[in-house]
């Protein structure tokens, strides 16, 4: 990439716009889902005893299980919430940037 | 040029096979369907090895399968990849033993792909091209960064290699009858024709017909459990409190995360080393653009989720049908220890529930699944060991970058065999958590830091990463599971199981530290590349496509 491509692409204010929206989007991302682990995992190291609760009077099924279960499913669905806008939003940005790039000659290397 | 080689090896396979039935009858019989269906296997896998062979010329095919797998593809492989024998076996045995926690280990194995898919898998497709050592010495200093990454990326294949060797030794033995070297050596014989013929596109094949077999039979058995329980879990879980020795005690946390720190540190040390897996790594070299990539994580995380699910239920159906049961029941052991020790020790409970639920038919398909599985996961680490060895030792730093392909590749294969036979001769007990620890360590750390951190500098990331290759490597040395149960002293002398905390920390501490003390020319070039390697990491402009075939 040489330095005027760099910096063509750099001051492009539709570049700058996606690169903040996807960043913020993506780290909250992590964020949300660190938290949930480390919530579920500190609770077993400090109080085990919360997820031992038995679901309902005479069940054996104990608390955990469900939110065990929620931790997996939970995992997946953020990544389908990822996916979702990367698909929608994000690659169509991309792509008028690229055509942007393009109609100004920016990308013939 | 593979066909002779196809039909030698499957006359070692049946000379080895029918070897085996006079030997061990006191063990197990023979069981004939395992056999009939692992032979299917390998017979197709290697069909698939030829016809990946006339397609593997080049070496972004050998190493990238050209970058021509699709999203969906490459998360099936992935999830595969992920899905060793001994997470199959492994988890549905912690189960089996502990009850719930087996989940909360399953699940700090999944956590680790969402925060991937957010922060990792498209910055790598658009920056790298067969290694993550590429990413990582994208605008550092080629020479130090690439033999760093080389090592820490040698070092998580070969124990986790030898992990697995030893795993599939004992498995295959109790299987199938095969003595310990003999199951040894065909894996590693296997594993090798794979991929020093068939290269990425094989061995993703390989790949992608084990997940499916593992994730049909798990589900299978799982709803074969639910079936004996009339669809109702309130039962499962009840008569599993009733059978089991520990009863209500493994439907909550039980002794597996005891204190915050070991708990902090195991999660580290899963979270993070997983993105510092050299053969997971490689996988996203193999889709045509971040697009794909993004796509095969989706797909992973959702297999990998339904397979830890089912592996919950194999575990509890297990306890459910197998732990009281005299058929499966180690009398030997017991009048030694008591309680209900099973043949082969829990990580067989999957196995004997196979038995329990379909017989000899399902017992050999799950017996011929799980050594698919291993030859699998086999054959992607070492093609993860040998491309860093000839890419980025290799091509990159012996021959300075300026190297024909022909000879990369003959590299690459010469280091496929060898990797191979290493990882036959040290076919002894290691563990897995110390690939994952050295892969969060050093692996991670420097990948990490070279795609968000734009002050890293190629000497803060060399002695940083070194710094933690080394601390992590030391303190599973000092503690509990080396210095205590192999080495036989009487108290670790450092008392945590998972080190990743520690060697994590002092990985990225070192590398800010001498990156920002960093003063010399060389440090002001990685710094000033940083924003277009960064520009290029979030478009892909530059990067390149798949090759046409």
């Amino acid at each position: 990439m040489t330095v005027q491509t760099r910096d063509i692409i750099k001051n492009n204010p539709k570049y700058q716009r996606l690169v903040r929206s996807r960043n913020r989007f993506a780290w909250s991302l992590s964020i949300v889902m660190l938290l949930a682990y480390y919530t579920f995992i500190m609770t077993i190291a400090f109080k085990p005893e919360v997820l031992a609760i038995s679901l309902s009077d005479g069940s054996v099924i104990s608390v955990g299980i469900p939110v065990g279960i929620a931790m997996i499913l939970f995992s997946f669905l953020l990544t389908g919430l990822y996916v979702y806008r990367a698909n929608n939003t994000y690659d169509l940005m991309l792509e008028e940037i690229k055509a942007e790039l393009a109609d100004k000659g920016a990308l013939d290397e | 040029m593979s066909k002779p080689f196809i039909i030698l090896f499957l006359f070692i396979c049946g000379a080895l096979a029918s070897g085996t039935i006079k030997g061990d009858i006191e063990r197990r019989a023979l069981n004939i369907p395992a056999v009939v269906m692992f032979f299917i296997f390998v017979s197709g896998t290697l069909m698939i090895t030829y016809w990946a062979a006339k397609r593997t010329k080049t070496a972004s095919d050998f190493y990238t399968a050209g970058g021509g797998i699709t999203g969906f593809q490459n998360g099936m492989a992935i999830a595969g990849d992920y899905m060793s024998a001994a997470s199959f076996l492994g988890i549905s045995g912690l189960v089996y033993l502990a009850g719930y926690d087996g989940l909360i280990y399953s699940i700090g194995f999944l956590v680790g792909w969402p925060i991937i898919l957010f922060l990792i898998s498209e910055r790598l497709r658009n920056l790298g091209k067969y290694t993550f050592a590429d990413v990582a010495s994208f605008r550092l200093k080629q020479e130090p960064i690439r033999v760093l990454s080389a090592f820490g990326a040698i070092a998580t294949v070969l124990l986790y290699l030898i992990a697995q060797m030893v795993g599939s030794g004992k498995l295959i033995e109790l299987l199938f009858g095969l003595p310990y070297a003999y199951a040894v050596i065909l894996v590693g014989v296997l594993m090798i024709l794979y991929v020093t013929f068939g290269g990425m596109l094989a061995t993703t094949w390989v790949q992608i017909i084990k997940a499916v077999l593992l994730l049909s039979g798990a589900t299978f058995m799982a709803f074969a459990v639910l079936y004996h329980v009339d669809f109702s879990f309130e039962k499962l879980f009840s008569s599993a409190v009733e059978m089991h020795d520990r009863g209500i005690e493994i439907m909550s946390p039980g002794g597996l995360v005891s204190d915050p720190v070991s708990a902090i540190s195991l999660g580290i040390a899963l979270m993070f080393g997983t993105a510092g897996l050299p053969h997971i790594l490689m996988r996203f070299f193999t889709v045509s653009d971040a697009k794909e990539a993004r796509k095969s994580v989706f797909f992973a995380t959702g297999f990998i989720g339904y397979f830890y699910i089912l592996t919950f239920i194999i575990g509890f159906g297990a306890i459910v049908l197998v732990f009281k049961n005299p058929e499966y029941l180690d009398v030997a052991k017991q009048s030694v220890s008591g309680g209900f020790p099973i043949i082969g020790g829990k990580n067989m409970a999957a196995v004997h529930l196979s038995h329990a639920l379909g017989g000899d038919l399902f017992l050999g398909f799950i017996s011929a699944v799980a050594f698919a599985t291993i030859l699998a996961v086999v054959s992607g680490l070492t093609l993860a060991g040998a491309s860093a060895i000839s890419h980025d030792l290799y091509a990159n730093v012996v021959e300075k970058g300026v190297c024909d392909q022909a000879k990369e590749m003959r590299v690459s294969k010469i280091a496929t065999v060898a990797l191979g036979i290493i990882a036959i001769m040290l076919g002894i007990a290691f563990v897995v958590g110390l690939a994952f620890a050295i892969a969060a360590s050093s692996n991670f750390s420097v990948l990490f830091l070279s795609m968000f951190w734009s002050k890293l500098t190629t000497r803060g990331a060399v002695v940083g990463g070194i710094l933690g290759l080394s601390t992590a490597i030391l303190l599973v040395i000092l503690g509990p599971i080396v210095w205590v149960n192999i080495l036989g002293n009487a108290e670790a002398i450092f008392p945590y199981k998972y080190p990743a905390l520690f060697s994590v920390t002092v990985a990225f501490i070192a590398i800010y530290f001498i990156s920002i003390t960093d003063r010399s020319a060389r440090a002001k070039q990685d710094r000033d590349a940083f924003e277009a390697q960064d520009i290029r990491s979030q478009t892909g402009i530059g990067a390149k496509g798949p090759s046409s075939h």
